[in-house]
């Protein structure tokens, strides 16, 4: 069955403090309702956590770190499902069941098949 | 049968067959792929062989064989990312050939075709592009033409916008029912999206394309015939059928455009016109909740093809039609023509500050509409001198050839008559 990735864009918070425990029961409970076809995912530290890594040239040049995440944006990409659909409908569906689809915005892609 | 007839017969039947083919193949790429095939060898053939006699047969079965060579052909390439959308793989070769669908089973393929070419996942421009193609069959040269785009960004945008019908799952199937009204306006969208991508050409040299109007029609009504019972769908055959029922007014023989007030109504097509009150009429009592734009603007349409002259329109309710229009859509085009129908019913200075409350964008075409209106408006209040500056800024190169002509005329008309009386 085919598989896509719901990637959560919100507000840039620390979802382990006490302060976002509502959101984070909610988003709970997503994972509940719709456990059966989550195959995967994961919430993110904020993006004030995140290392940009780049390597100048090719392979073997030297590695630039940049302190912050690839695109500095309003709402960040602060977490991913991998969830197995039969079809767009039907994952964007799901997509619109999280917390993020009306506190930022959920972006659905489809994930490559290598087979095997 | 004449060369353009033909043409026209192999395209249509074409456009109907495809959406069984793209279900038996399940892929669009593959069933278009044969369809063209299957016409072109017709184009081919038929002028020597004559015409069979149920050329919808001769082409399904044609088009069937072709499916089939493509199919094997990309199955011995190892078959990698063969472009399917979730239903019958290689192995469904034998089914491709039962007997020839039913009206019935052609009815639903072409409702799936419908709702998969526009999903609202996928870009507007990407669903008229589609829909034009699959649906109208037109060609991706014919499309450019009517769209105002290159030959080859139509085929690029063509092969994106199916790319992503394939990659990303878009399913060929129509929405259930808790999902039909949403994405019926979506279909709804695409239609009138169409029409008035031909109905306007922007910046060229000719106001308007008949051809890309008539399909855009043509797509209208048989999205009307797929889903008799869907107000929305008919609302919008009524406008656009209101719409270019003043087609044959609306240019002189120059091809400059004539105002409606100036318009010859004995030009308009009242067959059209009363069809699509009928049908507005429907679409009307259908709906207990509030009127749709469609409904709404279509409603507008049928205020102006009721009026028997210009001075016996009722401003009054097209005013209340667009006050309504502008709660459920709000659209700088319907503010802009809000003001024109309040400097109607109560003059060019209450028109003309209607158009300055507006809070009108900086998108460049409707920043040259709005004063264009403006400058009407001011010479009507004899404020000539203002009227032509109005109307300079806004010839700008969005207008088209004949409509710049046309503002350029009242330039020099309102120039003489802003002239003290002895200079005239």
């Amino acid at each position: 069955m085919p598989q896509y990735v719901a990637l959560t864009y919100t507000k840039d918070v620390d979802w382990t403090a006490p302060e976002n425990a509502k959101e984070m029961a909610e988003y709970e409970k997503f994972g509940e309702t719709h456990g059966a076809v989550i195959r995967g995912g994961a919430a993110l530290y904020q993006t004030s956590t995140a290392t940009t890594v780049r390597v100048k040239g090719a392979r073997g040049g030297e590695v630039v770190l940049s302190d912050g995440p690839y695109a500095e944006t309003k709402e960040a990409l602060t977490g991913f499902y991998l969830i197995e659909a039969g079809d767009l409908d039907e994952a964007l569906r799901i997509a619109a069941d999280l917390p993020a689809a009306w506190d930022g915005a959920v972006e659905v892609r489809p994930t490559i098949d290598f087979g095997g | 049968m004449a060369a353009d007839r033909l043409a026209e017969t192999v395209r249509t039947e074409g456009a109907r067959i495809l959406a069984t083919l793209v279900r038996t193949v399940g892929s669009l790429p593959i069933a278009e792929d044969a369809v063209q095939e299957a016409a072109l060898r017709a184009l081919r053939d038929w002028p020597r062989t004559g015409v069979p006699d149920e050329p919808r047969a001769w082409l399904t079965v044609t088009a069937r064989r072709v499916a089939i060579d493509i199919i094997r052909r990309e199955g011995m390439r190892a078959g990698k990312e063969r472009a399917s959308m979730n239903l019958a793989g290689p192995d469904a070769v034998p089914d491709i050939m039962p007997d020839l669908p039913s009206d019935s089973v052609v009815h639903d393929d072409r409702l799936r075709l419908i709702f998969t070419c526009c999903h609202p996942s996928l870009a507007l421009d990407a669903q008229v592009t589609l829909a034009l193609r699959t649906l109208c069959g037109l060609s991706s040269a014919q499309i450019a033409a009517v769209m105002l785009m290159s030959e080859s960004a139509v085929a690029k945008r063509l092969t994106r916008t199916r790319a992503k019908i394939a990659r990303a799952g878009i399913p060929y199937r129509v929405p259930d029912d808790d999902e039909l009204p949403a994405r019926v306006a979506s279909v709804c969208a695409v239609l009138h999206a169409s029409y008035t991508i031909a109905h306007s050409a922007v910046g060229g040299e000719r106001l308007t394309d008949v051809d890309g109007r008539r399909e855009a029609l043509r797509l209208a009504r048989l999205v009307h015939e797929l889903l008799p019972n869907e107000p929305s769908p008919m609302a919008v055959l009524a406008l656009l059928l209101l719409t270019e029922s003043r087609c044959a007014a609306r240019v002189d023989d120059a091809g400059d455009p004539v105002l409606l007030a100036d318009q010859d109504r004995t030009l308009w097509d009242t067959t059209a016109i009363d069809e699509a009150l009928i049908l507005l009429d429907t679409s009307l009592r259908r709906t207990d909740a509030v009127a749709d734009p469609y409904q709404l603007q279509a409603a507008i349409a049928a205020e102006h093809a009721r009026a028997t002259c210009y001075q016996a329109t009722d401003w009054t309710e097209i005013v209340r039609l667009y006050d309504l229009l502008l709660t459920v859509q709000p659209s700088a085009p319907a503010a802009l023509a809000r003001a024109v129908a309040i400097a109607e019913s109560d003059g060019a200075a209450a028109g003309l500050d209607a158009l300055a409350d507006l809070d009108f964008d900086r998108d460049q075409n409707h920043d040259q509409r709005w004063h264009a209106v403006r400058g009407e408006l001011l010479a009507r209040e004899g404020r000539y001198a203002e009227a032509v500056a109005a109307t300079r800024e806004s010839i700008t190169d969005e207008v088209s050839a004949p409509e710049r002509r046309h503002r350029e005329r009242r330039i020099v008309a309102w120039s003489a008559a802003g002239q003290p009386e002895r200079y005239r």
